[in-house]
Protein backbone atom coordinates (compact mmCIF):
# COMPACT_ATOMS: atom_id res chain seq x y z
CA UNK A 1 0.00 0.00 0.00
CA UNK A 2 1.33 3.44 -0.88
CA UNK A 3 2.17 6.01 1.75
CA UNK A 4 -0.61 8.27 0.57
CA UNK A 5 -3.36 5.71 1.04
CA UNK A 6 -1.92 4.71 4.44
CA UNK A 7 -2.39 8.29 5.53
CA UNK A 8 -5.88 8.15 4.08
CA UNK A 9 -6.67 5.07 6.16
CA UNK A 10 -5.36 6.82 9.27
CA UNK A 11 -7.26 10.10 8.74
CA UNK A 12 -10.40 8.25 7.70
CA UNK A 13 -10.97 6.90 11.20
CA UNK A 14 -10.64 10.32 12.79
CA UNK A 15 -12.96 12.37 10.58
CA UNK A 16 -14.85 10.88 7.64
CA UNK A 17 -15.61 7.61 9.36
CA UNK A 18 -15.36 8.64 12.97
CA UNK A 19 -16.77 5.58 14.74
CA UNK A 20 -18.82 7.59 17.21
CA UNK A 21 -20.11 10.58 15.25
CA UNK A 22 -20.12 9.16 11.71
CA UNK A 23 -20.61 5.41 11.95
CA UNK A 24 -22.56 5.65 15.24
CA UNK A 25 -20.94 2.45 16.50
CA UNK A 26 -20.15 1.49 20.08
CA UNK A 27 -22.51 4.07 21.51
CA UNK A 28 -23.06 2.17 24.75
CA UNK A 29 -19.76 3.24 26.37
CA UNK A 30 -20.08 6.64 24.68
CA UNK A 31 -23.19 7.36 26.72
CA UNK A 32 -22.34 5.34 29.82
CA UNK A 33 -18.80 6.27 30.83
CA UNK A 34 -18.35 9.83 29.55
CA UNK A 35 -19.38 11.45 32.81
CA UNK A 36 -15.98 13.13 32.88
CA UNK A 37 -13.26 13.89 30.36
CA UNK A 38 -10.76 11.63 32.13
CA UNK A 39 -13.15 8.67 32.05
CA UNK A 40 -13.77 9.28 28.36
CA UNK A 41 -10.04 9.46 27.66
CA UNK A 42 -9.36 6.31 29.68
CA UNK A 43 -12.06 4.35 27.92
CA UNK A 44 -10.94 5.68 24.54
CA UNK A 45 -7.30 4.73 25.09
CA UNK A 46 -8.22 1.27 26.39
CA UNK A 47 -10.34 0.65 23.30
CA UNK A 48 -7.55 2.01 21.07
CA UNK A 49 -5.09 -0.45 22.59
CA UNK A 50 -7.47 -3.34 21.94
CA UNK A 51 -8.28 -2.06 18.46
CA UNK A 52 -4.64 -1.85 17.37
CA UNK A 53 -3.74 -5.20 18.93
CA UNK A 54 -6.68 -7.10 17.50
CA UNK A 55 -6.35 -5.47 14.07
CA UNK A 56 -2.68 -6.45 13.83
CA UNK A 57 -3.16 -10.03 15.05
CA UNK A 58 -6.27 -10.65 12.95
CA UNK A 59 -4.54 -9.24 9.90
CA UNK A 60 -1.60 -11.62 10.52
CA UNK A 61 -3.94 -14.58 10.91
CA UNK A 62 -6.30 -13.63 8.10
CA UNK A 63 -5.09 -16.41 5.80
CA UNK A 64 -5.30 -19.10 8.47
CA UNK A 65 -8.76 -18.45 9.94
CA UNK A 66 -11.45 -20.45 8.10
CA UNK A 67 -14.32 -18.23 6.96
CA UNK A 68 -16.98 -20.16 8.84
CA UNK A 69 -15.46 -19.71 12.28
CA UNK A 70 -13.97 -16.26 11.76
CA UNK A 71 -16.27 -14.42 14.19
CA UNK A 72 -15.47 -16.68 17.19
CA UNK A 73 -11.80 -16.52 16.22
CA UNK A 74 -11.92 -12.69 16.12
CA UNK A 75 -13.65 -12.61 19.48
CA UNK A 76 -10.96 -14.82 21.04
CA UNK A 77 -8.26 -12.47 19.77
CA UNK A 78 -10.17 -9.40 21.01
CA UNK A 79 -10.76 -11.06 24.40
CA UNK A 80 -7.04 -11.61 24.80
CA UNK A 81 -6.31 -7.92 24.44
CA UNK A 82 -9.25 -6.86 26.59
CA UNK A 83 -8.05 -9.16 29.38
CA UNK A 84 -4.58 -7.66 29.10
CA UNK A 85 -5.75 -4.05 29.31
CA UNK A 86 -8.15 -4.95 32.12
CA UNK A 87 -5.40 -6.51 34.25
CA UNK A 88 -3.01 -3.64 33.45
CA UNK A 89 -5.54 -1.02 34.44
CA UNK A 90 -6.53 -2.88 37.57
CA UNK A 91 -2.87 -2.92 38.60
CA UNK A 92 -1.76 0.58 37.64
CA UNK A 93 -4.88 2.75 37.36
CA UNK A 94 -7.22 1.34 40.02
CA UNK A 95 -9.41 4.46 40.27
CA UNK A 96 -10.01 4.61 36.51
CA UNK A 97 -10.61 0.85 36.57
CA UNK A 98 -13.31 1.38 39.17
CA UNK A 99 -14.86 4.28 37.25
CA UNK A 100 -15.11 2.34 33.99
CA UNK A 101 -16.56 -0.69 35.77
CA UNK A 102 -18.36 -3.20 33.58
CA UNK A 103 -17.68 -1.20 30.42
CA UNK A 104 -14.02 -2.21 30.39
CA UNK A 105 -14.67 -5.97 29.93
CA UNK A 106 -17.54 -5.03 27.62
CA UNK A 107 -14.97 -3.71 25.10
CA UNK A 108 -15.06 -7.33 23.88
CA UNK A 109 -18.49 -6.80 22.39
CA UNK A 110 -17.84 -3.23 21.25
CA UNK A 111 -19.08 -3.08 17.65
CA UNK A 112 -16.25 -0.79 16.54
CA UNK A 113 -13.61 -3.41 17.22
CA UNK A 114 -15.45 -6.33 15.64
CA UNK A 115 -16.50 -4.13 12.72
CA UNK A 116 -12.90 -3.13 11.98
CA UNK A 117 -11.75 -6.74 12.28
CA UNK A 118 -14.45 -7.91 9.90
CA UNK A 119 -14.43 -5.00 7.47
CA UNK A 120 -10.76 -4.09 7.41
CA UNK A 121 -8.19 -6.24 9.20
CA UNK A 122 -9.38 -9.53 7.73
CA UNK A 123 -8.90 -8.15 4.22
CA UNK A 124 -5.82 -5.94 4.47
CA UNK A 125 -2.13 -6.15 5.29
CA UNK A 126 -0.58 -5.73 8.72
CA UNK A 127 0.68 -2.15 8.31
CA UNK A 128 -2.59 -0.88 6.88
CA UNK A 129 -4.55 -2.69 9.59
CA UNK A 130 -2.37 -1.14 12.29
CA UNK A 131 -2.90 2.30 10.74
CA UNK A 132 -6.65 1.67 10.62
CA UNK A 133 -6.58 0.63 14.28
CA UNK A 134 -4.65 3.74 15.28
CA UNK A 135 -6.89 6.05 13.24
CA UNK A 136 -10.13 4.52 14.45
CA UNK A 137 -8.79 4.41 18.01
CA UNK A 138 -7.82 8.09 17.95
CA UNK A 139 -11.17 8.95 16.41
CA UNK A 140 -12.97 7.05 19.16
CA UNK A 141 -10.79 8.58 21.87
CA UNK A 142 -11.29 12.13 20.58
CA UNK A 143 -15.04 11.61 20.45
CA UNK A 144 -15.05 10.19 23.98
CA UNK A 145 -12.98 13.12 25.28
CA UNK A 146 -15.29 15.59 23.52
CA UNK A 147 -18.37 13.95 25.05
CA UNK A 148 -16.70 13.73 28.45
CA UNK A 149 -15.55 17.36 28.32
CA UNK A 150 -18.98 18.71 27.37
CA UNK A 151 -20.71 16.68 30.06
CA UNK A 152 -18.10 17.42 32.73
CA UNK A 153 -18.11 21.13 31.89
CA UNK A 154 -21.89 21.45 32.09
CA UNK A 155 -22.45 18.94 34.84
CA UNK A 156 -19.54 19.80 37.09
CA UNK A 157 -18.06 23.06 35.82
CA UNK A 158 -14.68 21.44 35.10
CA UNK A 159 -12.72 19.75 32.31
CA UNK A 160 -10.15 17.14 33.37
CA UNK A 161 -10.78 18.34 36.90
CA UNK A 162 -9.78 21.95 36.13
CA UNK A 163 -12.44 24.41 37.18
CA UNK A 164 -13.39 26.61 34.24
CA UNK A 165 -16.71 28.25 34.97
CA UNK A 166 -15.99 29.79 38.36
CA UNK A 167 -17.66 29.34 41.70
CA UNK A 168 -20.93 31.09 40.85
CA UNK A 169 -21.78 28.48 38.20
CA UNK A 170 -24.35 26.01 39.43
CA UNK A 171 -23.64 22.69 37.68
CA UNK A 172 -26.39 21.24 35.49
CA UNK A 173 -26.44 17.94 37.34
CA UNK A 174 -28.48 16.27 34.61
CA UNK A 175 -25.47 16.19 32.29
CA UNK A 176 -23.52 13.80 34.48
CA UNK A 177 -26.59 11.59 34.87
CA UNK A 178 -27.67 9.03 32.27
CA UNK A 179 -30.25 11.26 30.49
CA UNK A 180 -27.54 13.88 30.06
CA UNK A 181 -25.48 11.32 28.15
CA UNK A 182 -28.25 10.84 25.61
CA UNK A 183 -28.88 14.57 25.46
CA UNK A 184 -25.22 15.51 24.95
CA UNK A 185 -24.73 12.76 22.37
CA UNK A 186 -27.80 13.78 20.39
CA UNK A 187 -26.84 17.45 20.42
CA UNK A 188 -23.19 16.81 19.43
CA UNK A 189 -24.31 14.42 16.68
CA UNK A 190 -26.71 17.07 15.39
CA UNK A 191 -24.10 19.84 15.43
CA UNK A 192 -21.50 17.68 13.69
CA UNK A 193 -23.99 16.60 11.03
CA UNK A 194 -25.04 20.20 10.48
CA UNK A 195 -21.39 21.25 9.97
CA UNK A 196 -20.84 18.28 7.64
CA UNK A 197 -23.91 19.12 5.58
CA UNK A 198 -22.88 22.73 5.30
CA UNK A 199 -19.39 21.79 4.10
CA UNK A 200 -20.88 19.37 1.59
CA UNK A 201 -23.23 22.05 0.29
CA UNK A 202 -20.36 24.54 0.00
CA UNK A 203 -18.25 22.01 -1.88
CA UNK A 204 -20.97 21.20 -4.38
CA UNK A 205 -21.58 24.92 -4.85
CA UNK A 206 -17.89 25.40 -5.65
CA UNK A 207 -18.00 22.52 -8.08
CA UNK A 208 -20.96 24.05 -9.83
CA UNK A 209 -19.11 27.36 -10.05
CA UNK A 210 -15.93 25.67 -11.33
CA UNK A 211 -17.91 23.85 -13.98
CA UNK B 1 -71.40 29.49 -12.11
CA UNK B 2 -68.60 29.76 -9.62
CA UNK B 3 -67.82 26.37 -8.17
CA UNK B 4 -65.07 26.03 -5.64
CA UNK B 5 -63.09 22.85 -6.10
CA UNK B 6 -61.03 21.60 -3.18
CA UNK B 7 -59.80 18.34 -1.71
CA UNK B 8 -61.24 16.92 1.50
CA UNK B 9 -61.76 17.33 4.38
CA UNK B 10 -64.45 19.88 3.59
CA UNK B 11 -65.23 20.75 7.15
CA UNK B 12 -64.90 24.46 7.77
CA UNK B 13 -64.25 25.75 11.24
CA UNK B 14 -62.92 28.88 12.83
CA UNK B 15 -60.83 26.71 15.08
CA UNK B 16 -57.07 26.95 14.58
CA UNK B 17 -53.99 26.68 16.76
CA UNK B 18 -54.41 30.24 17.95
CA UNK B 19 -58.03 29.94 19.09
CA UNK B 20 -57.22 26.58 20.68
CA UNK B 21 -54.32 28.05 22.63
CA UNK B 22 -56.49 30.99 23.61
CA UNK B 23 -58.98 28.53 25.11
CA UNK B 24 -56.18 26.85 27.05
CA UNK B 25 -55.03 30.26 28.29
CA UNK B 26 -58.57 31.08 29.45
CA UNK B 27 -58.70 27.73 31.24
CA UNK B 28 -55.35 28.46 32.89
CA UNK B 29 -56.47 31.91 34.04
CA UNK B 30 -58.15 30.81 37.31
CA UNK B 31 -55.12 28.70 38.26
CA UNK B 32 -52.76 31.56 37.45
CA UNK B 33 -54.84 34.04 39.42
CA UNK B 34 -55.09 31.68 42.38
CA UNK B 35 -51.32 31.08 42.31
CA UNK B 36 -50.55 34.79 42.32
CA UNK B 37 -53.14 35.42 45.04
CA UNK B 38 -51.79 32.63 47.25
CA UNK B 39 -48.06 33.15 46.79
CA UNK B 40 -48.00 36.88 46.19
CA UNK B 41 -46.13 39.03 43.70
CA UNK B 42 -43.14 36.68 43.69
CA UNK B 43 -45.23 34.10 41.83
CA UNK B 44 -46.26 36.70 39.26
CA UNK B 45 -42.58 37.42 38.58
CA UNK B 46 -41.81 33.74 38.08
CA UNK B 47 -44.71 33.38 35.63
CA UNK B 48 -43.72 36.55 33.73
CA UNK B 49 -40.12 35.43 33.33
CA UNK B 50 -41.20 31.97 32.15
CA UNK B 51 -43.64 33.32 29.58
CA UNK B 52 -41.29 35.99 28.22
CA UNK B 53 -38.42 33.50 28.02
CA UNK B 54 -40.56 30.97 26.14
CA UNK B 55 -41.82 33.46 23.57
CA UNK B 56 -38.37 35.02 23.13
CA UNK B 57 -36.70 31.61 22.70
CA UNK B 58 -39.18 30.63 20.00
CA UNK B 59 -38.80 33.98 18.23
CA UNK B 60 -34.99 34.03 18.36
CA UNK B 61 -34.62 30.38 17.36
CA UNK B 62 -36.95 30.71 14.38
CA UNK B 63 -35.21 33.93 13.30
CA UNK B 64 -31.77 32.31 13.60
CA UNK B 65 -32.85 29.19 11.72
CA UNK B 66 -34.56 31.35 9.09
CA UNK B 67 -37.94 29.72 9.69
CA UNK B 68 -41.37 31.26 9.72
CA UNK B 69 -41.88 32.88 13.10
CA UNK B 70 -44.93 31.28 14.71
CA UNK B 71 -45.07 33.03 18.08
CA UNK B 72 -48.48 34.48 17.23
CA UNK B 73 -50.09 31.03 17.48
CA UNK B 74 -49.72 31.49 21.27
CA UNK B 75 -48.39 27.96 21.79
CA UNK B 76 -45.07 29.22 23.16
CA UNK B 77 -46.98 31.46 25.54
CA UNK B 78 -48.97 28.49 26.85
CA UNK B 79 -45.80 26.39 27.23
CA UNK B 80 -44.10 29.23 29.10
CA UNK B 81 -47.04 29.73 31.41
CA UNK B 82 -47.19 26.01 32.23
CA UNK B 83 -43.44 25.95 32.87
CA UNK B 84 -43.92 28.86 35.27
CA UNK B 85 -46.88 27.25 37.01
CA UNK B 86 -44.68 24.19 37.63
CA UNK B 87 -42.18 26.21 39.67
CA UNK B 88 -42.09 26.79 43.40
CA UNK B 89 -42.94 30.45 43.96
CA UNK B 90 -39.63 31.33 45.61
CA UNK B 91 -37.38 29.90 42.92
CA UNK B 92 -34.45 31.94 41.57
CA UNK B 93 -35.67 33.69 38.43
CA UNK B 94 -33.06 32.19 36.10
CA UNK B 95 -34.59 28.76 36.66
CA UNK B 96 -37.94 29.46 34.93
CA UNK B 97 -36.11 31.34 32.18
CA UNK B 98 -33.83 28.39 31.50
CA UNK B 99 -36.75 25.98 31.81
CA UNK B 100 -38.74 27.79 29.15
CA UNK B 101 -35.75 27.96 26.82
CA UNK B 102 -35.19 24.20 27.23
CA UNK B 103 -38.86 23.44 26.65
CA UNK B 104 -39.06 25.53 23.49
CA UNK B 105 -35.67 24.92 21.88
CA UNK B 106 -34.64 21.45 23.04
CA UNK B 107 -38.01 19.72 23.03
CA UNK B 108 -40.16 21.65 20.59
CA UNK B 109 -38.00 23.31 17.95
CA UNK B 110 -35.22 20.72 17.63
CA UNK B 111 -37.82 18.08 16.83
CA UNK B 112 -39.44 20.25 14.18
CA UNK B 113 -41.63 22.80 15.94
CA UNK B 114 -45.24 22.67 16.98
CA UNK B 115 -46.89 19.28 16.57
CA UNK B 116 -43.64 17.38 16.23
CA UNK B 117 -42.42 17.11 19.81
CA UNK B 118 -42.71 13.60 21.22
CA UNK B 119 -42.77 14.82 24.81
CA UNK B 120 -44.63 17.54 26.57
CA UNK B 121 -42.11 20.44 26.49
CA UNK B 122 -43.07 21.90 29.86
CA UNK B 123 -42.92 18.49 31.53
CA UNK B 124 -39.49 17.78 30.09
CA UNK B 125 -38.27 21.18 31.27
CA UNK B 126 -39.52 20.42 34.77
CA UNK B 127 -37.84 17.00 34.78
CA UNK B 128 -34.61 18.59 33.51
CA UNK B 129 -34.62 21.26 36.22
CA UNK B 130 -35.66 18.81 38.92
CA UNK B 131 -32.77 16.47 38.10
CA UNK B 132 -30.26 19.31 37.79
CA UNK B 133 -31.15 21.52 40.74
CA UNK B 134 -33.21 19.33 43.06
CA UNK B 135 -32.84 21.63 46.06
CA UNK B 136 -34.00 24.75 44.19
CA UNK B 137 -36.92 22.96 42.59
CA UNK B 138 -38.24 21.43 45.80
CA UNK B 139 -37.95 24.27 48.30
CA UNK B 140 -41.63 25.12 48.30
CA UNK B 141 -43.02 28.15 49.99
CA UNK B 142 -46.02 28.19 52.23
CA UNK B 143 -48.65 30.41 50.66
CA UNK B 144 -48.61 33.90 52.14
CA UNK B 145 -52.17 33.37 53.29
CA UNK B 146 -51.06 30.44 55.40
CA UNK B 147 -48.70 32.53 57.47
CA UNK B 148 -50.01 32.78 60.96
CA UNK B 149 -50.17 36.01 62.91
CA UNK B 150 -46.95 35.18 64.77
CA UNK B 151 -44.80 34.94 61.64
CA UNK B 152 -46.37 38.03 60.17
CA UNK B 153 -45.60 39.93 63.35
CA UNK B 154 -41.96 38.95 63.10
CA UNK B 155 -41.77 40.34 59.60
CA UNK B 156 -41.27 37.00 57.89
CA UNK B 157 -41.96 37.32 54.17
CA UNK B 158 -42.23 33.69 53.31
CA UNK B 159 -41.71 30.40 55.02
CA UNK B 160 -40.63 27.31 53.20
CA UNK B 161 -42.24 23.96 53.84
CA UNK B 162 -42.54 20.48 52.45
CA UNK B 163 -45.50 19.47 50.30
CA UNK B 164 -48.26 17.46 51.94
CA UNK B 165 -46.85 14.44 50.13
CA UNK B 166 -43.79 14.58 52.37
CA UNK B 167 -45.44 15.65 55.59
CA UNK B 168 -48.52 13.90 56.82
CA UNK B 169 -51.38 15.26 54.76
CA UNK B 170 -54.06 13.75 56.95
CA UNK B 171 -53.69 16.62 59.38
CA UNK B 172 -54.48 19.26 56.77
CA UNK B 173 -58.15 20.26 56.55
CA UNK B 174 -59.85 19.35 53.29
CA UNK B 175 -60.73 23.00 52.60
CA UNK B 176 -57.02 23.91 52.60
CA UNK B 177 -56.24 21.09 50.16
CA UNK B 178 -59.02 22.26 47.86
CA UNK B 179 -58.36 25.99 48.00
CA UNK B 180 -54.60 25.68 47.83
CA UNK B 181 -53.60 26.69 51.31
CA UNK B 182 -50.70 24.23 51.14
CA UNK B 183 -47.08 24.40 49.97
CA UNK B 184 -46.44 23.36 46.39
CA UNK B 185 -45.76 24.73 42.93
CA UNK B 186 -47.59 27.86 41.84
CA UNK B 187 -50.10 26.06 39.66
CA UNK B 188 -50.77 22.81 41.43
CA UNK B 189 -52.02 23.96 44.83
CA UNK B 190 -55.46 25.45 44.13
CA UNK B 191 -57.60 22.48 43.08
CA UNK B 192 -60.80 24.53 42.74
CA UNK B 193 -59.21 26.78 40.13
CA UNK B 194 -57.91 23.77 38.21
CA UNK B 195 -61.36 22.21 38.19
CA UNK B 196 -62.89 25.46 36.88
CA UNK B 197 -60.33 25.32 34.08
CA UNK B 198 -61.22 21.69 33.36
CA UNK B 199 -64.92 22.48 33.17
CA UNK B 200 -64.19 25.28 30.69
CA UNK B 201 -62.00 23.01 28.55
CA UNK B 202 -64.70 20.33 28.53
CA UNK B 203 -67.48 22.81 27.69
CA UNK B 204 -65.64 24.32 24.73
CA UNK B 205 -64.57 20.78 23.78
CA UNK B 206 -60.86 21.52 23.72
CA UNK B 207 -60.15 18.35 25.68
CA UNK B 208 -62.21 15.22 26.11
CA UNK B 209 -62.85 13.74 29.55
CA UNK B 210 -61.01 10.48 28.87
CA UNK B 211 -57.46 11.33 29.90
CA UNK B 212 -58.20 13.39 33.05
CA UNK B 213 -60.87 10.99 34.34
CA UNK B 214 -58.84 7.85 33.77
CA UNK B 215 -55.69 9.54 35.15
CA UNK B 216 -57.30 10.76 38.37
CA UNK B 217 -59.48 7.67 38.71
CA UNK B 218 -56.50 5.34 38.50
CA UNK B 219 -54.58 7.39 41.05
CA UNK B 220 -57.55 7.20 43.43
CA UNK B 221 -58.09 3.49 42.94
CA UNK B 222 -54.45 2.51 43.21
CA UNK B 223 -53.80 4.78 46.20
CA UNK B 224 -56.71 3.11 47.92
CA UNK B 225 -55.27 -0.31 47.06
CA UNK B 226 -51.86 0.56 48.52
CA UNK B 227 -53.57 1.80 51.65
CA UNK B 228 -53.55 5.59 51.48
CA UNK B 229 -56.48 7.98 51.44
CA UNK B 230 -57.52 8.32 47.76
CA UNK B 231 -58.89 11.85 48.17
CA UNK B 232 -55.72 13.10 49.84
CA UNK B 233 -53.64 11.37 47.16
CA UNK B 234 -55.46 13.32 44.46
CA UNK B 235 -55.54 16.66 46.22
CA UNK B 236 -52.11 16.87 47.81
CA UNK B 237 -49.75 16.89 44.82
CA UNK B 238 -49.71 17.78 41.17
CA UNK B 239 -52.09 15.07 39.99
CA UNK B 240 -54.99 17.35 39.09
CA UNK B 241 -52.84 20.00 37.43
CA UNK B 242 -50.97 17.34 35.47
CA UNK B 243 -54.11 15.47 34.49
CA UNK B 244 -55.96 18.56 33.28
CA UNK B 245 -53.28 20.68 31.65
CA UNK B 246 -50.31 18.48 30.82
CA UNK B 247 -51.53 14.97 30.15
CA UNK B 248 -54.14 16.35 27.73
CA UNK B 249 -51.60 17.94 25.39
CA UNK B 250 -52.78 17.02 21.86
CA UNK B 251 -49.37 16.38 20.38
CA UNK B 252 -48.20 13.85 22.94
CA UNK B 253 -51.56 12.09 23.38
CA UNK B 254 -52.91 8.99 21.65
CA UNK B 255 -55.41 9.83 18.91
CA UNK B 256 -58.13 7.26 19.62
CA UNK B 257 -60.43 7.51 22.62
CA UNK B 258 -59.50 3.99 23.73
CA UNK B 259 -55.83 4.98 23.46
CA UNK B 260 -56.46 8.05 25.59
CA UNK B 261 -58.06 5.86 28.24
CA UNK B 262 -54.99 3.61 28.28
CA UNK B 263 -52.80 6.73 28.39
CA UNK B 264 -54.65 8.09 31.42
CA UNK B 265 -54.59 4.72 33.11
CA UNK B 266 -50.83 4.41 32.58
CA UNK B 267 -50.17 7.92 33.92
CA UNK B 268 -52.21 7.25 37.05
CA UNK B 269 -50.56 3.90 37.67
CA UNK B 270 -47.06 5.37 37.23
CA UNK B 271 -47.82 8.20 39.66
CA UNK B 272 -48.84 5.80 42.42
CA UNK B 273 -45.94 3.45 41.68
CA UNK B 274 -43.41 6.30 41.88
CA UNK B 275 -45.03 7.75 45.00
CA UNK B 276 -45.19 4.40 46.79
CA UNK B 277 -41.98 2.69 45.77
CA UNK B 278 -39.84 5.31 44.02
CA UNK B 279 -37.25 7.68 45.39
CA UNK B 280 -39.32 10.78 44.78
CA UNK B 281 -42.31 11.95 46.81
CA UNK B 282 -44.09 13.06 43.62
CA UNK B 283 -44.17 11.32 40.26
CA UNK B 284 -46.61 13.21 38.03
CA UNK B 285 -43.86 14.66 35.82
CA UNK B 286 -42.15 11.36 35.19
CA UNK B 287 -45.45 9.51 34.78
CA UNK B 288 -46.59 11.85 32.01
CA UNK B 289 -43.19 11.81 30.28
CA UNK B 290 -43.13 8.02 30.46
CA UNK B 291 -46.57 7.72 28.87
CA UNK B 292 -45.63 10.37 26.27
CA UNK B 293 -42.91 8.00 25.10
CA UNK B 294 -45.44 5.15 24.86
CA UNK B 295 -47.97 7.20 22.89
CA UNK B 296 -46.85 6.02 19.40
CA UNK B 297 -47.06 2.44 20.64
CA UNK B 298 -50.55 2.96 22.09
CA UNK B 299 -51.64 4.58 18.83
CA UNK B 300 -50.37 1.58 16.93
CA UNK B 301 -52.30 -0.91 18.99
CA UNK B 302 -55.49 1.04 19.57
CA UNK B 303 -56.71 0.13 16.13
CA UNK B 304 -56.86 3.14 13.88
CA UNK B 305 -59.66 2.44 11.44
CA UNK B 306 -59.25 4.18 8.12
CA UNK B 307 -62.37 6.02 6.98
CA UNK B 308 -64.48 3.80 4.75
CA UNK B 309 -62.82 0.60 5.83
CA UNK B 310 -65.14 -2.17 7.00
CA UNK B 311 -64.32 -4.14 10.11
CA UNK B 312 -63.07 -7.60 9.34
CA UNK B 313 -65.51 -10.39 10.07
CA UNK B 314 -63.79 -13.26 11.75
Amino acid sequence: MSKNSLRGVFVNGIFNENPVFRLVLGTCPVIAVTTSAINGAGMGLAATFVLIGSNVVISLLRNFIPGKVRIPAFIVVICTFVTMIQLLMHAYLPSLYEALGIFLPLIVVNCIILARAEAFASKNGVVASAMDGIGMGIGFTLAMVLMGSVRELLGNGTIFGVSLLGASFEPVLLFVLAPGGFLAYGLLLGIINAIGNKRKANRSNEEVKAA
Amino acid sequence: MNLRVSTGPHLLTRENTQTLMLDVLIALAPTTAAGVYLFGLRAAWVLCVAVVAAVLSEYIWQKLMKKTVTVTDLSALVTGLIVGLNMPAGVALWIPALGSAIAIILVKQLFGGIGHNFMNPAMFARAFLLASWPARMTSFLLPERLLGASEAAHGVDMVSGATPLVTNARNIPMSDLLLGNIPGTIGEVCKVAILIGLVYLLVVKVVSWHVPVFFVGTVALMSWLVGSDPLVAILSGGVLFGAVFMATDYVTNPMQKIGQCIFGLGCGAMVVIIRSWGNYPEGVTYAILFMNCLTPLIDRFSGRRVYGMVKKHV
